[in-house]
């Protein structure tokens, strides 16, 4: 199989480009340091960015304001375009919960995420601290096969998972849906591991002389010290469960509709309150609906902002 | 990959130098005791079940009874006797080849330009990321009215500059490019990686092209083009693996309703397999199905691998 990791060493001899000496070392760091970016153009050329920016920005930002207008709008009203209401109905904030039971699959996919994310930050940290501190045989290639499977297109083992849940009396339950976080996911092992790689061993080994054990040097030393990478896992996890469709319908799509996570649970109003075929045409339900479950993952950027942006910068390093 | 990061990310350094090639029993089997969790998980779900998928697509599964009858090579006949097959998989690589350079392209132009100013670019950094936080069901929801061909805003604003918008979700030539535009606005992952190698260029490279009199076009292919090419290295193959899986929006967009009949155009692979599993239950089918995707992934990835041996610059290697 192939990971990202195998070409390094296969290209390290053809990398020498004479065109553009690499700088020394020690200079790089400094200009690392010096985050200012790199300026280009005068005042104008600023201004005319700015403006491109800005025009780009509306751009972006135009379906958020599109959904909070239509979120307030009337049934005729939901499709006019209009980003101020015509006619304001703040009532279907209060009636959504009444047509859909919105609570429910907020409160699921809740549950879900929490444990889904918190299982998974557990398991990666204790599987990289494996990788990371111990030396043991076949160490290596386990570690690549770590990798490897990042690169697997899930759709093989699609059929065969939800055999074993089956199996297991489990499908129906949203137990498929945070279950296989308890054997740690490889990216964030890879994640993890780099943290405690970074970690000096000195710290380890002295903790070793006061008689800590194994255990407890994860526990009381690399966890408390890796808190910050911990919360980039946690965050991750907790935003892919949070959006996690595609399980939701294998596993819990026969089921009652309370049993539902909110990806589900507003595919299945949409398909209710249909703009095109035979729905009732309410579709302003599904804009409050939307829109309620978008908000707590822009709260949790706007709190956890740095380690998102982080984690993904970590992602493009990998490799 | 890129240029070296700072911390934390290499590895040799903290390791002592194996003095002799035996382990450390206690130590060894410590190791093993924290890694299990991943070798249960790895044993059990992926390798157990990649093994079991390669059975099952060699046989017609019925789930009422949970048993496996052998069907020898039928499962994968069928994938060449099945229109539909072939369908999904042109529809699925047109995809991919209509969408990956676009989202390269336009996060590379963004990253450029917020690079490029000199404050601000961190406010504009979380506005462009907020699509990305945005569920793929909250996405599709609005963009389905956005795409309506006759009402919707999309056309509506082209409108404005005289151009006649297309049936977004209705003629078959345009259901490729609705996906891609909801793709596009959400392309900020893609983005943040680029900045984040953009940082890495180190300023003097582009101090000596200046004093050299290299222009910023010469400047950008001279120096920043090979300093990113492992990040654009990286975006390509990540995004090539996910636009061959694409699921979530031409599901939302097409196949939520099953009372409604869905375009041709609109079936992409990941969408009729899923079909053929969880709708229909032909395991076995959708199992060689899943064999024939993982097979073109991987050829795609292994070619992607040579090219990018060949063109990216690697400074962590030197």
């Amino acid at each position: 199989m192939v990971t990202t990791k195998d070409r390094v060493p296969a290209a390290a001899g053809e990398l020498t480009d004479p065109t553009t000496p690499p700088p020394p070392r020690r200079r790089r760091r400094i200009a690392r340091g010096d985050d200012a970016p790199l300026s280009t153009g005068g005042k104008v050329g600023q201004a005319v960015r700015w403006v491109l920016l800005i025009g780009i920005t509306f751009m972006f930002m135009y379906p958020f304001l599109w959904l909070l207008a239509a979120s307030f709008k009337p049934r005729g009203q939901v499709f006019d375009n209009r980003l101020i209401p015509l006619t304001w109905q703040p009532e279907n904030y209060a009636r959504v919960f009444d047509e859909l039971p919105l609570l429910n699959w907020i409160g699921n996919s809740i549950y879900i995420a929490l444990l889904a994310a918190l299982l998974v930050t557990l398991s990666s940290s204790i599987v990289a601290f494996g990788f990371a501190y111990f030396r043991f045989p076949l160490r290596g290639p386990l570690f690549g096969l770590v990798l490897a499977t990042m690169m697997l297109p899930g759709a093989v083992t699609l059929v065969p998972q939800y055999l074993i849940w089956n199996n297991l009396g489990l499908v129906g339950t949203n137990v498929p849906l945070w279950g296989a976080n308890l054997f740690g996911s490889a990216f964030y092992i890879f994640m993890q591991r780099q943290f405690f790689l970074g970690l000096p061993r000195e710290t380890f080994e002295a903790a070793r002389m006061d008689g800590l054990n194994y255990w407890g040097m994860f526990w009381r030393i690399a966890l408390p010290l890796s808190v910050p990478s911990f919360i980039i896992i946690f965050l991750f996890e907790f935003q892919a469960s949070w959006n996690n469709l595609q399980a939701a319908l294998i596993y819990l799509n026969a089921g009652s509709p309370d049993q539902y996570t909110v990806p589900l649970g507003i595919a299945s109003a949409m398909v209710k309150y249909s703009p095109t075929a035979g729905g009732h045409g309410d579709y302003q339900y599904v804009m409050v609906a939307s829109l309620l479950v978008t908000l707590p993952m822009l709260v949790l950027f706007a709190f956890g902002q740095r380690y998102f942006i982080q984690g993904i910068a970590t992602q493009g390093r990998k490799g | 990959m890129t240029a070296a990061p700072a911390s934390g990310t290499r590895e040799q350094p903290t390791r002592p130098p194996i003095k002799n090639r035996k382990y450390n029993r206690r130590e060894a089997l410590a190791g093993l005791a924290f890694i299990s969790p991943w070798l249960l998980g790895f044993l059990i779900f992926t390798l157990g079940a990649m093994i079991y998928s390669l059975y099952i697509s060699f046989s017609y599964y019925n789930l009422a009874t949970n048993t496996a009858v052998p069907a020898g090579f039928a499962n994968y006949e069928l994938l060449f006797e099945d229109p539909k097959v072939m369908l999904a998989l042109g529809n699925t690589l047109f995809y991919a080849v209509l969408a990956v350079p676009l989202e390269l392209i336009v996060a590379l132009s963004l990253a450029l330009l917020l690079n490029s100013v000199r404050f601000g670019s961190g406010f504009f950094r979380t506005v462009f990321y907020l699509p990305k936080m945005t569920p793929a069901v909250a996405t599709a929801s609005v963009f389905l009215l956005l795409l309506n061909g006759n009402q919707g805003a999309i056309n509506k604003g082209l409108a404005l500059f005289g151009i006649q918008g297309p049936q977004w979700l209705l003629d078959p030539d345009w259901i490729k490019p609705s996906i891609v535009l909801m793709t596009l606005w959400a392309v900020s992952g893609t983005m943040v990686i680029f900045l984040a190698a953009l940082k890495n260029v180190p300023r003097e490279l582009y101090e000596v092209a200046e004093l050299d009199g290299a222009g910023k076009v010469r400047q950008f292919f001279s120096i920043t083009a090979p300093m990113i090419s492992g990040a654009l290295f990286f975006n390509f193959i990540v995004l090539t693996i996910a636009a061959l899986q694409v699921f979530d929006q031409a599901y939302l967009l097409f196949y939520r309703d099953t009372a409604m009949a869905a375009p041709d155009a609109s079936l992409f692979y990941g969408v009729y397999l899923f079909q053929q599993a969880f709708r229909q239950f032909n395991f076995g089918f959708a199992s060689a199905m899943a064999w024939l995707i993982f097979v073109i992934i991987m050829v795609i990835s292994v070619i992607q691998v040579r090219l990018g041996n060949r063109f990216v610059y690697y400074e962590s290697e030197r």
